[in-house]
């Protein structure tokens, strides 16, 4: 039983920590950070579902029964982990213009300094 | 003996992760999500996803460690201790825990053969009509780039777009009016990727590495459809061979060498082979993105199409990390030259 589903609740307890980081704390790094931590959660999930016991990477071999793991989410996650670099990398591009902007990176002051503005 | 290395992983990768949690200094929470990165990468390799393996140690190791140390270097790197904090957060994460452990018993034993995931249609075409097919060993390949070559393509031009996006938002200049000047503003730091003028040894190990970095992203490249590898992966070695010098011999040796302006050509022209190939192939009488046609022996066709395309990939993949690691360094310089003004 513990190790049939080890790897689901690894991924559970993985997506709980993202989300907590994103929630509750207040620098935008960190809650960047905590985002990548949800998105690698996500990762392995779609990854452990392509997994066949026995089976081995889809790449072809010699042989006639060689048991392969499932392609297609290989293919999700391979093009799913660059783009997700990418959007990071315009996140904290809006991080740098947000530090020259309001002189911080911490959302409370920025919000703090908002309300005193209006 | 592979469960035990399993659950070894998996408890480094939880620990790892309350560690950057836990953190105050951001710094330090970009190196441990590194070594997180890294690790995700082994127990991809555990769950024989070896190409998604290699392009998470490039990406989430190497890349995105440059990126958030770039940040960090223009915004600091400590993290505002707070004391007291409200227990909603905690409380709507144990919730969606909560809720998705209980899904997890539904879900099939990991491993099983009989799941949908593996009994699908689709899986017995991928995995074993392909090699027929489309004539490439490397079945993620075959998937990637010819029976899902359109979604690539969309994928290719998300990661366009955000290059493009990146240079647009800190190449512009913030102009102020002198009113609005925000209390507290701490002048701008100086951070200035110029290397290290008299370290010897990085110099000497980086003098050796980076010919045999760039020879390793062009095997990558053009091995990709026999063993893992492909133009993600090969553009992302590429990149990182080129912001190596860039570290080490600084941000204006690069722009000396790959000028900006010639970044920006290419990351277009990536994206347009690709889209070139689809057009190609509609005026020869096919659909967008069927390769067959592109030759008379439509296994040849194959080949040719999923190497040009694997190309446009790659090229898109290195200008875009280019453009994102010109835009994040040569920020600094950029504020400079405006205060000049």
């Amino acid at each position: 039983m513990f190790f049939e589903h080890y790897n689901y609740w690894i991924f559970v307890i993985l997506l709980m920590i993202g989300l907590y980081t994103v929630m509750s704390r207040s620098n935008l790094i960190k809650k960047m950070i905590g985002l990548s931590l949800f998105q690698t959660a996500v990762f392995l999930f779609y990854i452990t579902l392509g997994k066949i016991e026995g089976g081995t990477a889809p790449i072809l071999m010699e042989g006639e029964d060689v048991l392969y793991s499932n392609p297609l989410p290989h293919v999700l996650i391979l093009t799913a982990i660059v783009v997700g670099v990418a959007t990071t990398a315009l996140g904290l591009a809006l991080i740098v213009r947000i530090k020259e902007t309001f002189g911080t990176i911490e959302e409370d002051d920025i919000l703090r300094m908002e309300d005193e503005q209006k | 003996m592979e469960e035990f290395t399993d659950v070894f992983l998996m408890v480094l990768l939880i620990v790892g992760t309350l560690g950057v949690l836990y953190v105050n200094n951001l710094f330090v929470a970009t190196m441990l999500l590194g070594a997180v990165s890294l690790i995700m990468a082994l127990i991809f390799v555990n769950l024989d996803a070896v190409d998604v393996a290699f392009t998470e140690a490039a990406v989430g190791a190497g890349i995105s460690t440059v990126l958030y140390l770039g940040t960090l270097a223009l915004v600091g790197a400590n993290e505002k201790p707070r004391g007291k904090r409200s227990p909603i957060p905690l409380l709507a994460s144990l919730l969606v825990g909560g809720i998705l452990a209980y899904a997890t018993l539904d879900l099939p034993k990991i491993g099983s053969v009989d799941t949908p995931v593996q009994m699908s249609e689709v899986t017995e075409r991928y995995v074993y009509t392909s090699p027929e097919e489309i004539g490439v060993p490397n079945m993620v390949t075959s998937v990637l780039a010819s029976y899902r070559g359109f979604d690539t393509f969309g994928e290719v031009t998300v990661i366009f777009t955000a290059g493009i996006a990146v240079l647009l938002i800190l190449r512009q200049l913030h102009r102020r009016r002198e009113d609005e000047e925000t209390p507290g503003n701490p002048p701008f730091q100086k951070v200035k990727a110029e290397g290290s003028p008299h370290d010897l040894v990085p110099h000497v190990v980086a003098k050796l590495l980076i010919p045999f970095i760039l020879l390793f992203g062009l095997y990558v490249q053009f091995h990709g459809d026999f063993g893992p590898g492909g133009g993600f992966q090969a553009g992302v070695i590429f990149a990182a061979g080129f912001i190596l010098y860039s570290l080490v011999f600084g941000l204006d040796n690069l722009k000396k060498l790959i000028p900006v302006h010639f970044v920006e050509i290419i990351l277009a022209a990536g994206v347009l082979i690709y889209g070139g190939v689809g057009v190609v192939s509609m005026l020869k009488g096919a659909n967008f993105l069927d390769y067959n046609i592109l030759s008379a022996d439509p296994i040849a066709g194959q080949h040719l199409g999923i190497l040009i395309i694997e190309i446009g990939v790659g090229v898109t993949v290195t200008a875009a990390m280019l453009c994102i690691f010109y835009g994040f360094a040569g920020r600094s310089d950029e504020l400079e030259k405006n205060n000049g003004e």
